[in-house]
């Protein structure tokens, strides 16, 4: 197999940390930073081998502090630009998160997330972060978040991920965890031109920042990229949508963190990815990421058993699927919520669900390890 | 769908999950199945605890988690006293009878070989063991095809080394005896 070749089309048996590093590189990524760290070491180990035979740079910082502020720099000279890195890593870097919302910089985070608080266990999975990425930085803002459940779904996620991040100059996160990024299964990548991928805007030349308008466009602006001879202004203090600062004028201020939410919110029919078998089904199983492979064998399960019994992943966790949350709980009668951590995502599904259904939460019989589906089925037929 | 559902396990240095990896890859890149393969192990380089999944199906493998492994393939008496009481209760356990002293009797179905002497007296190589028990482990269950399994071998084996792990096979395919 060449490794100077870009796309790697074919069947592989590899982990999900080289499906991600090879999507990235399927997506055009030519920039990425990162701090090696237990469980996404190999996802910055492949791409340093990687991308300087596909004409990529792979840079390792001093630390994730480094790594992000490389990635926004670089995604501000043009290049499609990522970092990749565990919970104490985005721990890290949730200021300068705060700064690529702000400046409106296109950016793929990947969080291989791992087990408990502080280093906790860095080879067992957990999807601990899952508030982390979309509410860590202070402020107000939006992000996006995508939750695979399979080495697979970590190449086409991450090649999602780019797509994203590039139409609506926003990071966004791939959350895969120690379980998947260090599972080896089937992995079939694409033709190159079978993968479609989104570009940014750029704007075009203009005598004066006041006559472009490279910020705060609902719609997305596009972006005045440095090194093509633009005179462009960014900044991560409150400015105007030419970029310039303002900290005295409140609807300066209101439009500068209203834009950017309403930018992902008006386009969440877009963003937002869910699979839905519930139709018939009395009882929907709701997860995301690898906890909804035990959703999956537990509903097969209960089918067998003659109970009603359906299941809803959401592939996007930010935006909120709320509308699809809303519209299952109007079709069931009871909502069991998945995850593999004490409920991160649970209160948002059951401030949508519980005016029209019966919701609970139900986790792991032990942390890291994701539900047997034979707990799940023992849980539906005592409740 | 048939599935089967294996544990191989060892300590640290042994290669039980290389040898998990390579049975995966034989299982989707040579024979056409789908297989899922995961892992475990302690924080110490070599004399930890060291344990692989593996899933090998006829269809995508839906739940990834081995919790009850229809064959158990052990490299070390740790391997017995952290796995064996998970094993299918019609199983099959396969173990390296130099490194096992007491093999558990709750097992039906028992196969054993002596995977590292072999691989230390007769290819002078006895970090080919875990090879040994691929090739026992082929024999006894037909998990994967041979043809499959010896095509991985050698794709995962530095360059030169092929003919070496292809010896260590056939010793684990023609020597492993029933309990």
């Amino acid at each position: 197999m060449s490794r100077n070749k870009k796309v790697l089309t074919g069947t592989h048996f590899e982990m999900g940390n080289w499906a991600c590093a090879e999507g990235a590189i399927a997506a055009g990524c030519n920039f990425v930073a990162g701090y090696p760290i237990t469980p996404a070491s190999e996802v910055a180990n492949r791409l340093a081998a990687r991308l300087p035979r596909v004409n990529g740079t792979f840079l390792q910082t001093e630390d994730e502090i480094g790594a992000i502020c490389s990635a926004i720099g670089a995604s501000w000279v043009g290049c499609k630009a990522m970092t990749v890195t565990s919970g104490p890593g985005i721990s890290l870097m949730q200021e300068n998160i705060g700064f690529a919302v702000a400046t409106e910089t296109p950016l793929v985070i990947i969080d291989v997330q791992r087990f408990g608080p502080s280093t906790g266990v860095p080879s067992v999975g957990l999807a601990a972060d899952m508030v982390q990425v979309a509410r860590g930085s202070h402020g107000d803002y939006q992000i996006i978040a995508l939750s695979p459940e399979s080495p697979q779904e970590m190449f086409d996620l991450t090649i999602r991920a780019f797509s994203l991040a590039e139409a609506y100059r926003v990071p966004v996160f791939l959350m895969a965890d120690g379980f998947i990024g260090h599972m080896r299964e089937q992995i079939v990548i694409p033709e190159e031109d079978r993968t479609k991928i989104k570009q940014r805007k750029i704007a075009e030349q203009s005598v004066s920042v006041l006559d472009r308008r490279d910020f705060l466009d609902v719609k997305v602006a596009p972006m005045p990229v440095f090194g093509l001879g633009l005179k462009a202004h960014v900044t991560s203090s409150c400015h105007d949508e030419h970029g310039m600062r303002n900290l005295s004028d409140p609807a300066v201020m209101h439009t500068y963190v209203m834009n950017p939410i309403k930018k992902i919110v008006n386009h969440r029919d877009d963003i937002v990815q869910v699979e839905d078998d519930c139709i018939d089904a009395e009882v929907a199983l709701v997860s995301y990421g690898t906890v909804s492979r035990s959703a999956r064998a537990a509903a097969g399960l209960a089918r067998k058993n003659g109970l009603k019994v359906g299941t809803f992943r959401m592939l996007t966790c930010w935006p909120f699927p709320d509308k699809e949350i809303r519209q299952l709980a109007e079709n069931v009668e009871y909502m069991l919520v998945l995850e593999n951590n004490t409920g991160q995502m649970y209160p948002y599904i059951k401030a949508e669900a519980a005016h029209a259904c019966r919701v609970s939460f139900l986790g792991p019989q032990t942390l890291g390890q994701i539900h047997d589906p034979e707990y799940i089925l023992s849980h539906l037929n005592r409740r | 769908m048939v599935q089967t559902d294996l544990t191989i396990a060892g300590v640290g240095g042994q290669g039980s999950i290389l040898a998990g990896v390579i049975l995966g890859s034989a299982a989707v890149t040579n024979d056409g199945k789908y297989a899922t393969q995961t892992q475990a192990y302690s924080s110490e380089l070599r004399g930890g605890f060291a344990v692989t999944w593996v899933i090998i199906a006829d269809e995508p493998v839906v739940f990834p988690r081995v919790t009850q492994p229809d064959i158990l393939v052990a490299q070390a008496q740790d391997s017995i006293t952290r796995f064996g009481d998970s094993v299918n209760p019609d199983g099959i356990l396969i173990y390296d009878e130099d490194m096992v002293i007491e093999p558990p009797g709750y097992i039906k179905r028992i196969y054993k070989i002596p995977a590292t002497s072999l691989a230390r007296h007769e290819i002078q190589a006895p970090i080919t063991a875990n090879i040994v028990m691929l090739g026992a482990l082929c024999k006894i269950t037909g998990v994967v095809s041979r043809d499959a399994l010896e095509k991985a071998i050698a794709m995962s084996v530095p360059r030169g080394k092929e003919s070496l792990n292809r010896d260590a096979f056939n010793l684990g395919f023609e020597g492993v005896k029933a309990c």
